[in-house]
């Protein structure tokens, strides 16, 4: 039981340069459940997920996050990790000069004590067991972290992150972006290999693509920076067959974006184009 | 848990021992303190008339407009020359007891026995220690003081002394000139290949000393040397110099790396003259480290006179608070089917200044020759600086020169990346700024890139929060 988390999220607001994108998230994760948040484009799904990790870019102005009720909000980002939290980016930075194998050692040892960091031997083992589940190259290990990456080995190597780094409380933010099939199976199988009553996940997407493979026990939807519907599986795939205008007609919602001309700014000019309207 | 950073401290070899010196000239410069120096040193004539010559240099030429500022280098506050020792040590044993302190403190008996194949140890203006494995000598390499070398090695010093940089080179390779004591002497013979790099270290003690090492390397036709040199000093709260001139001659087929690892107290002035001449197929490297010092003027130069000749220079230079690293690099292309490659990278800090001056020359007869120039900045806040200043001359129709730079700052994003893998603000700005040096420790041998790594972290302690 001690070792089942409980992630609470309750009353959540966050706002980017003064604009508030979070308008009031309530959300509960235990061990063992996973959760998928949908939406469309612009809905303040990634966010939320920034938020929860600390970026520096969004304030937090309203509401708490705690993991076993301590109050993650107060933490440093690097103090979030380290308490259990992982956020598999969508956009993962690249760091030249740094191997792959270098960085997740230095992170496995940050979350250890001193004196008790993991032996060489040890965690090449490990990785390279990791590595062959997600079917990556094993030369990865010794390139740059995810300098010249394609798309989905930035998000093969995000999973193989988490699959090391053993978090009590996953975010895939998009994970599925940019994955071919194939790949995708791979991402969904790390993940599913990864469930367990120790761990809590919170799956960001847009497609329900993801849930054929990775099947959630909620589905929540956002619109407008809040969580207009929750359900169970079904609701995917009522989403799947009939897009989103049916939850905006029932709850008279035109626009479902928030802060969307910010949004549009943000986007990394080789992956999405900005809608024009 | 995070773990516990080392007490943060402003530079680590600051300390000094209170050694006294047997011999010192006294602040200034005059025509008879470098008559002094000479007679100290028993020189031939022809050395004390070079010196004397060269000072007329010195105080011909005027102070370089260009560079750092040395508003505050004052020449007549300096202290010219510092015997410290009768004799030189052959044995650390022989060695004044403080002064050996101080090279155990700074680690060099250890290294000598763990990876090296001959150390001289300088201190103040002489060589205090000196030795070199019997396999070397029995090849017929010399290494030896500068000093030593004029007595016993006369004629092939005297062909190569002063050849590839001449006192009226600059202003401060004058200054050298006339009032040079110590450095290293290296003759490599024909074919001769030494596998283990020589050491030299350089250490400043006293106040306003100003240290004047000469260095000259002559590597013969097929051989092969790694020298690697070093540097510190005590941090004083007034100026002291350093100003040496660094001869390199490579013949046919030969290759020669010079390894410095220059880490200087923040009061010191680095003012160094560096240049090789490469002749056919040799290959000069210069792998040159500036983390210390208060203004460094520095751009090792490669002459490339032989067809077939190659120059690198891998260069890093830190620059943190009060401190200005004007370093970069000189490629002078010569003859046919030369290549040079530049590689330079800076990190400022908290108001640091680093500029990038280099020159790039491609002569009439340099039909084929290539250079490449690589210049990669890091700025860690809004309050350093960084330039580049390059400089091309070419003369020739038929040459390829490339030259690409960039100008980098810590992302958040990248922070926030690794930070959001459990690293503290602190440890994640290490592993980026160690990235960025990356192609440049990954050349030096292992200690040298342990030590490296070490001294960069050391340095970027004090840089967050």
């Amino acid at each position: 039981m001690s070792n089942s988390p409980k992630f609470v999220i309750d009353g959540l607001k966050a706002t980017i340069e003064n604009k508030e994108i979070l308008k009031g998230i309530n959300l509960e994760i235990k061990g063992g459940e996973v959760h998928a948040i949908m939406g469309p484009n612009g809905t303040g799904k990634s966010t939320l997920a920034s938020a929860i990790m600390g970026h520096p870019k969004y304030e937090v102005t309203e509401g708490t996050a705690t993991l076993n009720g301590v109050d993650l909000l107060e933490m440093e980002v690097d103090e979030r990790a380290r308490a259990g939290v992982f956020l598999a980016m969508q956009y993962p930075s690249e760091i030249t000069g740094v191997t792959n194998a270098d960085f997740l050692r230095s992170a496995i040892n940050a979350k250890r004590e001193e004196g008790d960091e993991i032996s060489l031997i040890k965690f090449i083992r490990k990785m390279e067991g990791k590595m062959g589940e997600l079917e990556m190259n094993p030369e990865f290990m010794h390139r740059y972290l995810n300098e010249g990456f394609s798309g989905g080995e930035k998000k093969r190597n995000e999973i193989l992150q988490m699959a090391m780094l053993d978090p009590s409380v996953v975010i895939l933010d998009e994970v599925d972006s940019g994955l071919d099939i194939d790949a995708l199976k791979i991402v969904a199988d790390g993940v599913n290999n990864m469930r367990s009553e120790e761990r809590g996940f919170l799956i960001i997407t847009h497609y329900q693509r993801l849930l054929d493979y990775i099947t959630p026990d909620f589905v929540h939807v956002m619109m407008q920076g809040r969580i207009v519907k929750s359900g169970g599986p079904e609701l995917a795939e009522r989403l799947e067959s009939e897009g989103y205008d049916w939850i905006k007609e029932e709850l008279g919602i035109e626009d479902e974006t928030v802060g969307q001309e910010e949004e549009e700014f943000k986007m990394p000019m080789n992956t999405v184009a900005p809608e024009f309207k | 848990m995070a773990k516990k950073m080392p007490e943060m401290e402003e530079y680590q070899y600051g300390f000094r021992d209170e050694h006294k010196a047997i011999f010192q000239t006294g602040k200034g410069l005059t025509a008879e303190i470098v008559t002094e120096i000479s007679r100290q040193k028993n020189e031939p004539q022809w050395m004390l008339d070079f010196r004397l010559k060269s000072l007329a240099q010195f105080e011909k030429m005027p102070m370089p407009k260009w560079g750092g500022d040395m508003d505050e280098l004052n020449f007549d506050d300096i202290q010219y020359y510092v015997k410290p020792s009768e004799k030189q040590g052959k044995t650390w044993e022989e060695v004044p007891s403080e002064i050996k302190e101080t090279f155990d403190k700074l680690g060099i008996p250890e290294a000598e026995q763990k990876f090296l194949a001959g150390v001289s140890a300088q201190y103040e203006s002489e060589v205090v220690y000196h030795s070199m494995q019997k396999e070397l000598e029995d090849q017929g390499v010399i290494f030896m003081d500068t000093d030593t070398a004029l007595k016993e090695h006369p004629e092939i010093f005297k062909e190569h002394f002063a050849t590839v940089i001449p006192p009226a080179d600059n202003k401060f390779a004058a200054l050298n000139s006339a009032v040079w004591s110590g450095g290293s002497f290296i003759y490599v013979p024909k074919g001769v290949k030494c596998e283990v790099p020589l050491q030299a270290y350089f250490r400043i003690n006293s106040e306003n000393m100003g240290q004047f090492e000469r260095t000259l390397i002559i590597a013969d036709e097929g051989s092969f040397v790694h020298y690697v040199e070093g540097c510190t000093a005590p941090v004083y709260s007034t100026n002291s110099l350093h100003s040496a001139v660094v001869e390199i001659i490579c013949k046919k087929d030969s290759r020669v790396r010079y390894t410095t690892i220059q880490n200087w107290a923040p009061n010191i002035y680095n003012l160094v003259t560096k240049r090789a001449v490469a002749e056919e197929n040799a290959t000069m490297e210069w792998v040159d480290g500036n983390i210390g010092s208060k203004l460094t003027m520095k751009y090792p130069a490669v002459v490339l006179k032989g067809e077939g000749a190659k120059g690198n220079v891998l260069s890093i230079a830190v620059a943190g608070k009060g401190q200005h690293q004007d370093a970069g690099a000189k490629m002078t292309h010569l003859a046919p089917n030369t290549t040079s490659t530049i590689v330079s990278k800076s990190i400022s800090k908290h108001g640091g200044k680093v500029t990038y001056r280099g020159l790039t020359s491609f002569g009439r007869n340099s039909e084929g020759s290539k250079a490449n120039i690589q210049c990669d900045t890091l700025i860690l806040d809004n309050e350093s600086t960084s330039d580049t200043i390059p400089y091309n001359e070419v003369k020739n129709d038929n040459i390829t020169l490339e030259h690409e730079a960039t100008v980098s700052k810590v992302s958040e994003d990248q922070l926030f990346y690794l930070m959001s893998r459990g690293l503290t603000e602190s440890e994640a700005t290490q592993m980026i700024v160690m990235g960025f040096i990356e192609p440049f420790t990954k050349e030096l041998p292992m200690e040298y890139a342990v030590e490296m790594n070490r001294l960069i972290k050391f340095e970027m302690e004090g840089s967050i929060g």
